[in-house]
């Protein structure tokens, strides 16, 4: 559904601050999958992201969702179709409206009629956000009037998951959204991703810094090094690799050791 | 009578004219956080397309001109912020300077007189005479247009492009990402509050029947402070119809303190530099807060008493401030000033003491 050919991306050209942060990238996301992406510092993950949602355009290559050619459409167009959840909590919600309103935007994405620009909530509506954030189990629905800003991070970042979730998005990009987060709570909203991808068939894009969880999450599990996809595993393959395996995939796929300190901590912690 | 009812409802009325603009900063600056300094020039282009207009004998269609024509100037200063890059408040000097020229082509020269013309006050009184409402007949019309004004931010505020422009101001990532251009949202917002900008300057023109190429010149601050002691009064974390009448209450009693002070004889150019001071401490008060609040820490460590310093330190400025003001007359002006410097380091200081005592509020 997501076919990404050539793509190409080079932050500060000509300068000595060069970086290529894609670097002729290929991959094709099948209806369904569940990815997870791990890769070091500055391998290009959070780039490929945004590269798929436009908060830039990239230099060279095509991103096409569903057959369509999006390359050069803007990033509020794509965002129908996407979902995009960042580590920081504090970025998918507007912290002085209420959560109903934080809501009430995210569900403009189901509006197509060109007059809805002037309509209110509906009742059906609130009924709808209440059972929805009913489903967190966090007890937002009894403080639908109160301002996400007095919300803990844990909380928000539930709300924006359900927020990017509420009208289906073809394809959900999850950047670490977790990592921001403290253990307990991690779990929780975990599991809520997980639960709120497979009920409604979302394909999706997941960034993680947990090597565990990259290989126990979903059906697919990539690795990134400078602009590249260095190892793709999926299948049978997968469901019998370990950690070590995966660590030596890379520097068979990289030419080099892994130098991630966080994901290497993360595997010498559990 | 020192202060007599005529002299209230005068202030009045103009707080209830003026309030439009507020209104419109309150959705440009307190819902889009965007600054827009062409509210000056946009004002005086309002009252003079609706003053050309109402001579030529149509005081209706001269609210509507003068809104339609301040609409394109916010659409214009939303245009290069949006779309070329020009940083927001340079987009709206730059517009600014660009209206004045404007507006004197529009009327013809520096000044316009409306006293034959018809306009929308001279027409209620006409339907109001002989009523008991006749001596109030100004009051109500401009209430009535702050009132239709309130109401009307209150309706769109709560839409849906009403709230998307509100997640403008407060997080543009999440607007983009919720399918909405925030390009759109900041040009519908500044094409909207420049309606209402223009819709008072209109009023203020056919309530004096006269309109000035200069009666723009620091509409911005004066509406600034209006709103801010609005949202003092309502506190900030407040509902959002509430923080809406607080702003029109905002510049009804703002109207009335100048009132006030033209009493004691002041001239009404001091009142510009009083404004200033308020929109700077009430902007500034939490880094003094802040400022104080340290120096205290550190005056308390070092065995000082750091109030006392301060004290000493403002009651030697403000005495200075009140004999250069006593000493030379034509800088009387000064005792305002003086005034207003003192309410506003009492406000400050007891501002911070009750920051101390609460130190477990956190946020703005």
């Amino acid at each position: 559904m997501l076919k990404l050919t050539n793509l190409c991306k080079t932050f500060n050209p000509g300068t000595v601050n060069r970086k290529t942060a894609l670097d002729h990238l290929n991959l094709t996301v099948n209806d369904g999958d569940f990815i997870t992406i791990i890769g070091s510092n500055g391998a290009g993950k959070s780039t490929l992201f945004n590269a798929i949602c436009g908060t830039f355009y990239v230099d060279e290559g095509t991103v096409e969702l569903d057959g369509e050619n999006i390359t050069y459409l803007p990033e509020y167009d794509r965002a129908k179709y996407l979902g995009h959840l960042f580590q920081d909590p504090m970025k998918g919600t507007a912290p002085s409206m209420t959560i109903e309103e934080n809501l009430a935007v995210a569900y403009l994405r189901a509006s197509t009629a060109k007059n809805a620009f002037f309509s209110r909530i509906s009742s059906k509506e609130k009924k709808l956000f209440r059972e929805q954030l009913a489903r967190l189990d966090m007890g937002l629905e009894d403080r639908m009037k109160h301002p996400v800003g007095l919300l803990s991070g844990g909380q928000r970042q539930a709300l924006t998951l359900l927020m990017a979730t509420i009208v289906p998005p073809k394809l959900l990009l999850l950047d670490e959204h977790t990592a921001a987060l403290d253990p307990g709570t991690a779990k929780k909203v975990l599991d809520l991703t997980r639960h709120i991808v497979s009920e409604r068939n979302i394909t999706c894009l997941m960034v993680t810094h947990n090597m565990h969880q990259a290989l126990e999450l979903g059906n697919r599990t990539l690795m990134m090094d400078a602009g590249r996809i260095v190892f793709d595993t999926s299948g049978e393959e997968r469901t019998h690799m370990s950690v070590e395996d995966l660590l030596e995939k890379f520097s068979v796929g990289a030419g080099r050791g892994f130098d991630n300190d966080r994901i290497l901590l993360s595997t010498a912690k559990e | 009578m020192f202060i007599t009812w005529s002299i209230i409802q005068s202030a009045l009325e103009l707080g209830v004219i003026y309030a439009l603009v507020a209104l419109a900063l309150f959705l440009s600056y307190s819902m889009l956080n965007v600054c827009d300094l062409s509210t000056d020039g946009c004002f005086t282009l309002g009252c003079a397309v609706g003053s050309v207009v109402a001579i030529a004998g149509h005081p209706f269609l001269a609210l509507l001109a003068a809104m339609g024509a301040c609409a394109v100037s916010g659409f214009v200063t939303a245009f290069l912020q949006t779309k070329l890059g020009v940083e927001s408040l340079l987009a709206g000097i730059v517009v600014n300077t660009g209206l004045y020229t404007i507006n004197i082509s529009v009327m013809g020269k520096s000044n316009l007189n409306l006293n034959e013309a018809t306009t929308v006050f001279t027409l209620l009184k006409g339907l109001t005479a002989d009523t008991p409402l006749e001596p109030f007949h100004k009051l109500l019309l401009g209430a009535a247009f702050s009132a239709l004004v309130v109401v009307f931010l209150l309706w769109f505020l709560n839409t849906r492009l009403g709230l998307s422009i509100r997640a403008t101001g407060d997080n543009a990532a999440m607007v983009k990402s919720s399918s909405i251009n925030p390009a759109f949202t900041i040009t519908a917002g500044l094409c909207i509050s420049g309606a209402i900008t223009g819709l008072s300057g209109c009023l203020l023109g056919e309530y004096q029947k006269s309109c000035d190429i200069n009666m723009g010149s620091g509409m911005v601050t004066i509406a600034l402070a209006s709103l801010i002691i609005g949202e003092t009064l309502t506190r900030k974390r407040g509902s959002i119809p509430l923080r809406a009448v607080g702003v029109v209450l905002g510049s009804c009693l703002y109207r009335i303190v100048v009132a006030i002070a033209l009493r004691f004889n002041l001239p009404a150019s001091a009142l510009k530099l009083v404004s200033a001071i308020i929109v700077a401490v009430a902007i500034a008060s939490p880094q003094i807060t802040a400022m104080i609040d340290f120096r205290q820490k550190k005056a308390a460590m070092e065995g000082k008493n750091f109030y006392r310093q301060l004290c000493l330190w403002f009651a030697a400025l403000a005495a200075v401030i009140a004999l250069v003001a006593v000493l030379v007359p034509s800088l009387r002006s000064l005792l305002l000033v003086d005034a207003v410097l003192i309410l506003a380091f009492v406000w400050v200081l007891r501002k911070s003491r009750a920051a101390r005592l609460q130190p477990a509020e956190t946020g703005k």
